[in-house]
This record gives structure tokens, sequence and C-alpha cells, in this order.
């Protein structure tokens, strides 16, 4: 892999590709799920305190990984706007990851509002990393609204079924000079590293994970298939033929005649 | 009757920082909204709560 090969967000840099969720698994997993995972950012979500609970989740997170709070919850730009300031007052950095949901059933983001809070926000100086489906004049407006990265669905959140938008998401990567970080409803580990291979900047992965058998190990695939999809990607994939066939092996000296 | 995070508290007259000290939030680790508008850390202790202000508490937790 060349060293130089930075996944660089918003001016940041980073090394690893991988972006960990931390929601529906115990927060005791975290900290072995980071660091199978490689991963250097990892969302939160932004929820009403409790007094009954004195953890913190911030405890179980390594100190050099970025955090990168949503907005879930929000139904509209200005819910979302409100959430990320309350994030950005926890203290912990200005990245944010725009999530705007009006439909509860397949949890689908709103591209209009999205686009709104995206502008808001990135005028406040936020690191503004939208969440949204793969549309390419929504991305476009995402870029112009200030976004520093475009994050598309490849199935619904949750869900774990892959690159259900695969084609869309493929015109965004071609299209769009920003990290596309394919985000959600990606269940496998080859999945990940089809979206890698595709030129995809990152991919994110909560559910795959938190439903698995085996987090950390889960984790450790993931990393391994994001790497492998992004040397594919790098070293330039072979053809496929359209028909026929192709020998590996010389067509001369055969052992006949 | 104050509101926080949505249940009534007998605490008007009290300034955010009395409160707080009344409660086990962990104020390292919360941000606090009152009436609509971010109050910083710094501004607790000038903060006067009154009848029917609105505060929410927020933090961190696992999320994708």
């Amino acid at each position: 892999m060349q060293t130089n090969d930075k996944l660089v967000i918003g001016g940041h840099e980073f090394n690893s590709r991988f972006i960990l969720g931390s929601g529906k698994y115990s927060m005791d997993l975290i900290e072995a799920a980071v660091k199978d995972a490689g991963a250097e950012i990892i969302t939160l979500a932004v929820r009403r305190a409790n007094t009954k609970e004195h953890e913190s989740i911030l405890d179980y997170i390594p100190k050099n990984v970025t955090l990168l709070p949503n907005t879930s919850g929000a139904r509209t730009a200005e819910e979302a706007v409100r959430i990320a300031r309350l994030a950005r007052e926890l203290g912990c950095g200005d990245f944010v990851k725009i999530e705007i949901m009006r439909d509860t059933k397949y949890l689908l983001p709103d591209n209009q509002e999205t686009i709104k809070a995206t502008e808001i926000l990135a005028k406040e100086g936020f690191v503004v990393m939208p969440y949204m489906y793969p549309d390419l004049n929504t991305a476009r407006d995402l870029v112009n609204a200030g976004a520093a990265s475009v994050m598309p669905l490849a199935s619904p959140i949750g869900s774990n079924k892959g690159l259900a938008t695969r084609e869309f998401i493929q015109i965004l990567i071609d299209e769009i000079d920003l990290p596309i970080i394919v985000d959600a409803g990606i269940g496998r580990p080859s999945q990940a590293c089809e979206a890698m291979e595709m030129g995809a900047a990152a991919v994110m992965a909560n559910t795959a994970l938190a439903t698995a058998g085996d987090l950390p190990m889960m984790a450790a695939a993931f990393r391994q298939a994001i790497e492998a999809g992004r040397k594919a990607y790098l070293s330039g994939l072979g053809r496929v033929l359209s028909r026929g066939a192709s020998a590996s092996d010389p067509l001369t000296g055969f052992l006949r005649d | 009757m104050v509101k926080v995070n949505g249940d009534y508290f007998n605490i008007a007259g009290k300034t955010l920082a009395e409160y707080l000290d009344t409660t086990s939030y962990d104020c390292k680790r919360i941000a606090v909204e009152h009436n609509g508008e971010i109050v910083p850390k710094i501004q607790y202790s000038q903060t006067v709560l009154h009848d029917d202000d609105s505060i929410e508490i927020v933090s961190f937790v696992g999320g994708g």
C-alpha cells in the first residue's frame, strides 16, 4: 500500500478507511472493536443525559480516535443543526454526520433537508459529513453547500443487505470530487471490499458488527476487506471480457503432434 | 416549575449550577440548552432558572 495513501476529510488526514459505529453493543467491546478495526473515526449519537448511568461512552474510546457525532433523531434541518451544536458543545471536536429522517419504516434520509443543514453547519465551521440517498444532483448540492465528504447509503440502515444502490454510488464516486464514504446497510466484509474496489474512500459499519457472533473478530475481518478493496482499487482492476476466454497459459509448445 | 428533559422540577430561582449540584449528572460530559439556547459551561453559575423555563441536558451515547 502506498504510505501516502491518506483519507482526507476537511483537511484532517486518516490512515484507516473504516469508520466504526458504536451503537447497539456493549461499551466494554468498544476498545477491542476500535483496536481490531484499526479505526480512527467512531460515530456517536447525542441523547438526553440520564442520572442513572454514571459511565460515559467517552471513557471507553481511545483518546486518539476522532469522534463523529451524528444527528440521529432529527426530522428537519433545524433539528439537525440543533443537535450538531449540542454535540460541539460536548467538547469533542467539529465533526458531524448529518442524519435527517422523516421516514421511520425504512429510515431513509431526507436529501433536501440534509442539504439545508449542511449549508448552515459548514458556515459555522463544522466538518460536515452528510448521510444521503445516493443521488448525483443532491451530491452536487452538498458539495456546493460545503460538505467535507458525502455518505451515500448502500441499503437501509441496519439491514445488512449490502450494495443495493451500487450503480448510483458508482456515479457519485466517478463524478464527485469529495471522499465518498459508503454508509448504512453494509453487512459483510465482502460488500465493504466491493465498495472499496469501486473507489469508495471509506466504509462505515455498525450493525454488521453489532449483530455478528464475535464483534472484534468481525471488526478485524472488515478491516482486512477494506484494505484489500483499497489495494485492488489503487492497483487497477483487471479487465472483464465481454465474451469468450483468454488463456493464462502459453498457446505454444503443446505436447501433441 | 422548570421542565428538565421532559420532566418538571420545582427549581425556579436556582441557578443552573445550583440545580446541577443537586443531581448526579457528570458536568464534564453534558451539554445544556436553556430555552433553546446552548449554555456554555462558564455561564452555568450565572444562569437563573425561572418558572416555565425548559432545560435540555444531553450527552453522547453509542450510535451509528
